[in-house]
Formats: C-alpha cells, structure tokens, sequence
C-alpha cells in the first residue's frame, strides 16, 4: 500500500552522468587550485584528535597516531578538510533545499527490517569505515575518487576492493536493503 | 600554471575560504545526485540502481581526462599534483573493511554529511560510527603501527605499476566505463522488472 505513496514521493535527482561530471569537474578544479583532491574521513579524524586532545591532552601526546596531528600553534580542527567538509553539509543542505528533500528527521530503511536493526547496521558500518579509511589512507572521496583520478596505484586498489568486496558480502546483508 | 595555490598563485590565505567553496559544491552534487539515500547508495550492489558507479566513474573519467589535457597544454604541472601513496597490505585490508562498512552502513563519510543535511538519523549514527572507529583505530594503533606502515611503494602511479603510460591508463578506463555503463543499464532494467517490493 505504501508502495505507490512511495514511488509518487520519490524525489527527482539530476542525471547521473550530468551529475558525475559536475563532480569530475569540482574534482579537477580542487586540484588545479590545491594540487590535491577532494576528502571526507579527514574532518573526522581531526575531530576526534581534537576531542582527545581537550579530554586528555597527555594520553593525546603519547598516541602515536594522534601526536602527529597536534601542534600547538592552532587546534587540528584548523584543517583543509575540516573546512571542506563543513562545506559539504552546506552544499548537501543547499541542494536539499533546492529539491525539497529536507524533511524532519528520518531513518531511512528497507521496509522488511525494524529502526533499530538500521541503526545498529549504520553505526557497525560507520566504525567498519572508520577504521578502514585509516588503514586505506582514505575513504571512498580521498582515495578511491581522489586517488585514482590523479592515476595513484593505490587509490586504484582501494576502489577495486572497497566495491569488490561489497559485491562478496552484499548478499548476506541483503535484508538491510532489499 | 597550476596548481595555484602550491605555486603562490592564490596566497595560502585563502586556502580555507578555497576549501569551504569546494565542500560546498561537491556537497552540493552529492546529494543532488542522490547520494543522501543510503538504499539509492546500495543499489549498486544488488542491481537495482547503479546511480554510484554512473556518477563515480563518470566522475574519475572526467577528472583523469582533464588533468591530462591540463598538462598537455601546460596549465597544471603533474609533478606538483599529489599522488596518494601505496601501502600495500594495510591498504588492501582498510578497503575490505571500508567494504563491509560500505554494504552495512550504505554510506560512505561524504554522502553521510550530506544525508544528515537532509534529516537521515541514520547517517547521524552513521557519522557517530565514523568516529568511534578513527577513535578506537588510533587508541590501538600501537598494536598494528608495524603493519600500518607496511608495504610502502611510495606515490607510485597506475601507468607506473603496469610500465605503460597514464595517458593510455586514462584510454583504458574510458573504455572500461562506456562498458560498465551499458551491462550495467541491462542488468538494471532486468532486476528492475523482476522487483515487486521495492519499485523506482
């Protein structure tokens, strides 16, 4: 029954080719002006070096992984793709608002599974990317799209494997989606 | 001649006020592209809808394409691009793992931001997800530093691995993507007609 409510209220995105090369387009500007591409998983990083340096700034000084990010001439939240990112919250709220997608809050779903199996899906998924953006030394902005458009090796990898093994484990989770 | 800034064309000042104009515009394509829906996101993986590998390899094609041009009419010089470098085994597992995360969350950290833009608390436990495993990643990095730097072949390119050149790597994936986008149209319209729960 929901079903036709839902078809009708689908809302209309742009077409995708016109849209991948709009993207194409902010990707190669970002690295005519900045030399570099385009990132997500950075902002989070600096936010949570961030969080621990004010929590506890010693234990923040002897992790070896934070350390690096921690200077004390200003807060590592004054970052390239801390600013991007806030950036793309806006760019996401502009578009949103343009097309009338923002909408009060919502979970979206597969209608065969409860909220609370979505949200516990998503936070699994958030920390699964978490951790394996540091690993991939990016995410799917700054080393798969970033990387492989400026022909990186291994920008190329992790683009291949991220999907490849999305395609391997999709169907045991397909109840999440389908 | 680019990039400009690296080169002090545009002063380092403006770099953040550079930086939030980019978020904003690639924010902007993002979720008018459609990529605030975590079940558009999937779709990819189950073939009901490859919205993703359109704009994603649109997308690479496109940049690839105009960095060779750029440095062919010598607007850009590629040696001052930044090549992300290759770690070999640590990158290969952070992309697995980036894999599932991928499937159960159904998004990746940009399209979440965009998500929550729009009101998806799913892309806010999502985000919230994101940070607790940088935080736990960086609380345990001890155990794994060794592997972490592992594998380094340094900012190696695609042309360089395969010893053939990145002009004909760009060739390559044009051709591979004007492939894709046509067994993927197929495949789409099949699953399509076969879906009786979840129609477009």
């Amino acid at each position: 029954m929901n079903q036709e409510i839902d078809i009708q209220d689908r809302p209309k995105y742009i077409n995708p080719y016109f849209g991948g090369v709009l993207l194409g387009l902010v990707l190669l500007i970002t690295f005519y002006i900045t030399g570099r591409g385009l990132g997500a998983s950075g902002a989070v990083k600096s936010a949570v070096v961030t969080t621990v340096d004010k929590v506890a700034p010693d234990h923040a000084e002897q992790n070896t992984y934070m350390k690096a990010f921690i200077t004390d001439d200003h807060s590592p939240m004054f970052n390239w793709l801390v600013f991007e990112s806030f950036g793309i919250f806006i760019g996401g709220l502009l578009s949103g608002a343009l097309f009338g997608r923002i909408k009060k809050l919502r979970i979206e779903k597969s209608p065969s599974i409860t909220n609370k199996t979505r949200l516990f899906a998503a936070g699994i998924g958030g920390i699964l990317f978490g951790i394996g953006s540091q690993f991939g030394r990016g995410c799917s902005s700054g080393a798969a799209l970033s990387g492989t458009a400026s022909s990186s090796f291994g920008g190329l990898l992790v683009m291949l494997l991220m999907f490849g093994t999305g395609y391997l484990v999709a169907y045991f989770f397909r109840k999440l989606w389908i | 001649m680019g990039p400009l800034i690296p080169q002090g064309i545009i002063p380092m000042g403006w770099d953040f006020v550079i930086a939030l104009l980019i978020g904003i515009a690639f924010g902007f394509v993002l979720e008018a592209s459609g990529f605030s829906s975590s079940r558009n996101i999937t779709g990819v993986f189950y073939g009901y809808n490859f919205v993703v590998l359109r704009v994603f390899f649109t997308a690479v094609v496109v940049a690839m394409i105009g960095l060779q041009y750029f440095d062919y009419f010598g607007w850009i010089d590629l040696n001052q691009i930044y090549v992300l470098p290759t770690f070999l085994s640590p990158m290969i597992v952070g992309a697995i793992i980036m894999g599932v995360g991928f499937v159960l969350g159904g998004f990746c950290p940009g399209t979440s931001y965009t998500a929550i833009a729009i009101g998806k608390i799913d892309a806010m436990v999502f985000t919230g997800g994101l940070f607790l495993g940088i935080f736990l990643f960086s609380e345990f990095f001890p155990f794994f530093e060794q592997f972490y730097y592992s594998g380094n072949m340094g900012s190696i390119t695609i042309g360089e691995f395969f010893g053939i050149s990145n002009n004909l790597v760009t060739l390559i994936f044009v051709v591979i993507a004007v492939i894709a986008f046509y067994v993927t149209w197929r495949i789409e319209l099949r699953v399509r007609k076969n879906m009786t729960q979840y129609k477009f």
